[in-house]
């Protein structure tokens, strides 16, 4: 019915061979065939941002790709970001200093959509926050406390970049 | 032993005595979410588990014929085709709220599909893309019937009817009238009537409904995990599926991706119960987006309003009629009850003695609807603040104004409303001030008239509404009097272990209300010990105790109560214990921070530690008779219930009294007819906040809700009876580039009934939001001479139409 393809695929700094069919999106790959089950499904048609990942550190709709094209490339999903011990990464500590969530849904995609803007945006003005979050539906907050939390995210940000290397 | 009552609370308590409670705190459950560590139901499928596909009818009425599953069933995979007729043959039907025995309504179409969407046959198999596969294969006979779309067409004497042996399309009739109408329609000079329409909308959450259902034949036991916000539904599983209810365990300790009371599911949870049984394996329905909007039977509530008000010359309002008309959908189930909780806020936040209401629920063929955020009360908040407005526009008096001039006095409160509920507590002229400050409205109406020099269409919005809290169940007596259900408790435990740790145990699943965060504050406020050390767990419907519904903020209410009661009993036997090792009189000593202290000597006293020994482990010490450990189970009734429906219809509604006011500017783009919100400011007063954080998050979340409402969101429906909004793309959910910096400021009067003061906060935001920007789009309009508009959503093509009405009317 569908073809089957062995992809190698770095998943959260750790490379994984693994068989996958043809039709098998990313992000299903993520949740069933490597129990990765904080990337969500809200509509599976590329609109909602729920099931958000960074695809060599881009955020891309896990729905809308298949498991096949990651083959040979690195894939950060909202696991691969606190630590070994659950430690909070600045933006989930951000998120939860200003209670930026509520029923948690969104919350993986929007913590990877917002940790992508931390990455690569160097100064982002309001309107580059609301461009980063705006494929990112929440449907519980008003979104006015995750601007809040980006807002710390940066501000940790701009902290870490100016203590001096020693 | 017998434990001593609680004393009544004379008053909140005041600040300075409260350690935890309204003091800025992280919201427990964030943590497990930013870590992609919920636990949703889709999370717990295991590898083992079947799934579910729907076949869909595609038809709005048809006559079901034969249906072929042969091809189905030869797909690999595929395990079992199920009929509607094959279930209902061994189910009963899903409960209907209203007194009317024809309407049948199962999982699955039985006989006849009443709806475009509607499932008609189920396909199970190894993975949820077989099953797919499966459901397109089954072949279904269908023959067209005259179908009915338009909810006044339904209400006709000649339309065609949803379930012909009822004879009628007309599920609910009610008139009301409360006060002296005559009287005073006398008083009044002149009346406004408007008709406004609420188009069909929801709540959408991110999370489509799913359930798993897993049957033991050997324990004779059906376990069930899913997205639900209802308790109550064990009990309807169980009646369907006539099983007994303690056959039947759901687990409560499932995260929710979001409700806002659509989340029930029963349907679900009989078709996978009912699988799970006939097949001895675990099913999972877990719906997809296009199923869930539509078969899902999720939608809202879908009214056109007609509201008159009576007033003087000055603008005092002295009477209000509302005329509702409600479409069901296919299936009214409980959806129609939502006509009957606007009786208890029927004249807003305003001084009208007497009311008319008149609740009309008709079915047609569309999907069903379902409990939505505030149960019927955001649509007729909306209806009467349209009239308001008109008021207003009528008498050429400032909307502000009239309201404030309108609006029930801070020493008028407890004050009763003509339909019997007496409003707890509320200062209104406060919070509209405190409202008008933040949202600076000189500098307000300065920027408003700067955008309409640019050219611009620009208004201001505002609405004043209420926010019924703490819901018991009487809308059920008030639409059907042979239900006579008075009680609606919640209840908790809390138990102090043999080492003294405290655990709070609830028996409801969350869908992000931080219900864990707010028992482990009220608890530890209680007991007077750091809610960082209490531990909140969920027990299952059979290790659990009676809890109905998360609804009307009814867990900060309802469940504060049973905390407040279990706390008390808790304290009072630690009281019990510590007198006796003291050798004094019980009413001698004090609870004081986990200790038992002697109310003449701070020096006497006994320690937790102390207590919790002699209560776990020495009898030898404890007063005679006194039953080992500190388990504490309250079932607490909602406060203010317990009294039927008067012939009349009145009784007391909700307990407590939200208010909320709307300021709000819109900038309306004369090209595009594209409405921009440019500033938006809530005053807010739910009474004593458990976590404001949380409450804040409600304002915004509930704010940017209604805003969808009165500007993107609608299930529309073809003439011909086909959804049109089946997915994201037609069905706009508003994104961070339409919901603005939203202020919220927030005031507190307390309610006397409650155990702290608190009121209801899980709907702020969407009581008031789709009225006001309704009003403020309407202030645009009314700034170049255009008519209102008074059908929600307000899209572009409405607001260009109405422009260029005016233009033609001018020309
Ligand atoms: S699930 Fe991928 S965008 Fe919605
Ligand atoms: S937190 Fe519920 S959808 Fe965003």
């Amino acid at each position: 019915m569908s073809s089957t393809h062995v992809i190698d695929v770095d998943v959260n700094g750790e490379v994984r061979r693994c068989e996958t069919t043809g039709r098998t999106s990313l992000a299903d790959f993520l949740r069933d065939a490597l129990g990765l089950t904080g990337t969500h499904l809200g509509c599976e048609q590329g609109v909602c941002g729920a099931c958000t990942v960074l695809l060599d550190g881009q955020p891309v709709r896990s729905c809308l790709m298949l498991a096949a094209q990651a083959d040979g490339r690195s894939v950060t999903t909202v696991e691969g970001l606190s630590g070994v011990d659950g430690e909070l990464n600045p933006v989930q500590e951000a998120f939860c200093g200003s209670h930026a969530l509520q029923c948690g849904f969104c919350t993986p995609g929007m913590v990877l959509a917002v940790q992508a803007l931390v990455e690569n945006v160097p100064e982002p003005t309001d309107h580059d926050i609301d461009e980063a979050i705006g494929g990112n539906i929440c449907r519980c907050t008003g979104y006015v406390q995750i601007r809040e939390a980006i807002a710390k995210a940066l501000e940790a940000r701009s902290t870490i970049e100016t203590v001096p290397a020693r | 032993m017998t434990l001593q009552q609680e004393r009544p609370r004379t008053g909140p308590l005041s600040e300075p005595e409260r350690h935890y409670l309204s003091k800025p705190d992280r919201v427990r459950e964030d943590r497990r979410f930013v870590t992609g560590k919920g636990r949703y139901v889709a999370d717990l499928i295991r590898p083992d588990t079947l799934h579910v596909a729907l076949v869909a009818s595609p038809h709005p009425h048809a006559r079901i014929g034969a249906i072929d599953t042969s091809a189905a069933l030869q797909v690999p995979g595929v395990v079992a085709v199920l009929t509607g007729d094959e279930l209902a043959a061994e189910t009963e039907p899903l409960r209907q709220y209203l007194d009317v025995p024809e309407v049948q309504w199962w999982p699955l179409a039985v006989g006849s599909t009443r709806y475009a969407g509607e499932w008609v046959a189920a396909v199970v198999a190894d993975s949820r893309a077989v099953a797919e596969d499966g459901a397109e294969l089954v072949v279904v006979d269908y023959e067209p019937l005259p179908f009915v779309i338009d909810p006044e067409v339904a209400a006709g004497k000649d339309s065609p009817l949803v379930h012909p042996t009822h004879g009628t399309n007309v599920m609910a009739d009610r008139h009301f009238a409360w006060g002296d109408v005559a009287g005073n329609r006398a008083l009044a000079d002149r009346t406004t009537t408007v008709r406004t329409r609420w188009n069909r909308n929801s709540t959408v959450p991110l999370e489509t409904f799913g359930v798993i259902a897993a049957w033991d034949p050997h324990r004779e036991l059906l376990d069930v995990w899913a997205s639900i916000q209802m308790p109550q539904f064990p009990e309807q599983v169980a009646g369907s599926l006539r099983i007994p209810t303690n056959q039947v365990r759901v687990h409560f300790d499932v995260d929710v991706g979001g409700s806002y009371g659509v989340k029930r599911g029963i349907k679900h949870a009989v078709l996978a119960g009912f699988l799970a049984r006939r097949l001895g394996r675990t099913v999972a329905l877990i719906e997809d987006r296009s199923e869930n909007m539509h078969g899902g039977d999720f939608h809202g509530p879908d009214r056109i309003f007609e509201v008159e008000l009576a007033y003087t010359d000055k603008g005092d309002i002295t009477h209000i009629r509302i005329d509702v008309l409600d479409d069901e959908g296919a299936y009214p189930g409980r959806s129609p009850l939502q006509l009957a909780k606007p009786i208890g806020a029927i004249v807003g936040p305003y001084r009208i003695t007497s009311a008319e209401y008149h609740a009309k629920a008709v079915v047609t063929n569309k999907t069903g609807q379902v409990a939505v955020r505030g149960f019927g009360q955001s649509p007729t908040n909306y209806a009467i603040e349209a009239a308001v407005d008109a008021v207003a526009r009528d008498l050429g008096m400032d909307r502000i104004e009239l309201r404030r001039r309108n609006f029930i006095k801070r020493d008028e409160f407890p004050f009763r409303i003509p339909s019997g509920t007496e409003y707890d507590s509320g200062d209104y002229e406060t919070v509209l001030e405190k409202g008008i400050a933040a949202a600076d409205l000189a500098a307000l109406i300065a920027e408003r008239d700067e955008l309409r020099g640019k050219g611009y269409l620009a208004g201001i919005g505002v609405a004043s509404c209420l926010e019924p809290g703490g819901g018991n169940a009487i809308f059920e007596n008030i639409m059907n009097p042979k239900n006579d259900k008075t009680t609606f408790p919640e209840a908790c435990r809390i138990r102090v272990d043999g080492e003294g740790a405290v655990t709070a145990v609830i028996s409801i699943s969350s869908a992000g209300q931080a219900h864990e965060t707010m028992v482990a504050t009220l608890v530890g406020e209680e007991l007077g010990i750091s809610p960082d050390r209490i531990a909140v767990v969920r027990a299952d419907s059979l290790s659990g105790f009676p809890s109905q519904s998360p609804v009307g903020s009814r867990m900060t209410i309802v469940l504060g109560q049973a905390i407040h009661g279990a706390a008390g009993e808790l304290k009072n036997k630690l009281r019990i214990i510590g007198a006796h090792q003291l050798g004094l009189p019980v009413d001698e000593v004090d609870y004081r921070d986990g200790a038992v202290v002697s109310g003449s000597n701070p020096d006497v006293r006994l320690s937790w530690g102390e207590l919790v020994a002699i209560a776990h482990r020495k009898q030898h010490l404890m007063p005679p008779g006194m039953q080992p450990g500190l388990e504490m189970v309250h079932v607490a009734h909602t406060p203010r219930s317990g009294t039927l429906t008067s012939p009349e219809g009145t009784v007391q509604l909700y307990p407590t009294y939200s208010f909320e006011l709307h300021l709000v500017l819109a900038a309306v783009d004369p090209g595009t007819a594209k409405v921009e919100l440019k500033r938006y400011v809530v005053a807010h007063d739910c009474g004593t906040v458990i976590n404001p954080d949380v409450v804040r998050g409600m304002v915004y979340g509930g704010t940017a809700h209604g805003i969808g409402v009165a500007l993107y969101e609608q299930f529309a429906f073809s003439p011909e009876g086909q959804p049109l909004t089946s997915s994201f793309m037609d069905y706009l959910l508003p994104s961070s580039h339409e919901v603005p910096r939203i202020v919220d400021v927030e005031h507190c009067t307390p309610s006397p009934y409650t155990s702290h003061g608190q009121k209801g906060a899980g709907e702020a935001g969407y009581m008031g939001a789709p009225a006001a920007v309704a009003s403020a789009v309407n202030d645009a309009l009314n700034g170049v001479g255009a008519a209102p508009l008074h059908s929600l959503p307000i899209k572009p093509s409405d607001i260009w139409s109405a422009l260029r009405a005016a233009e033609q009317e001018s020309s």
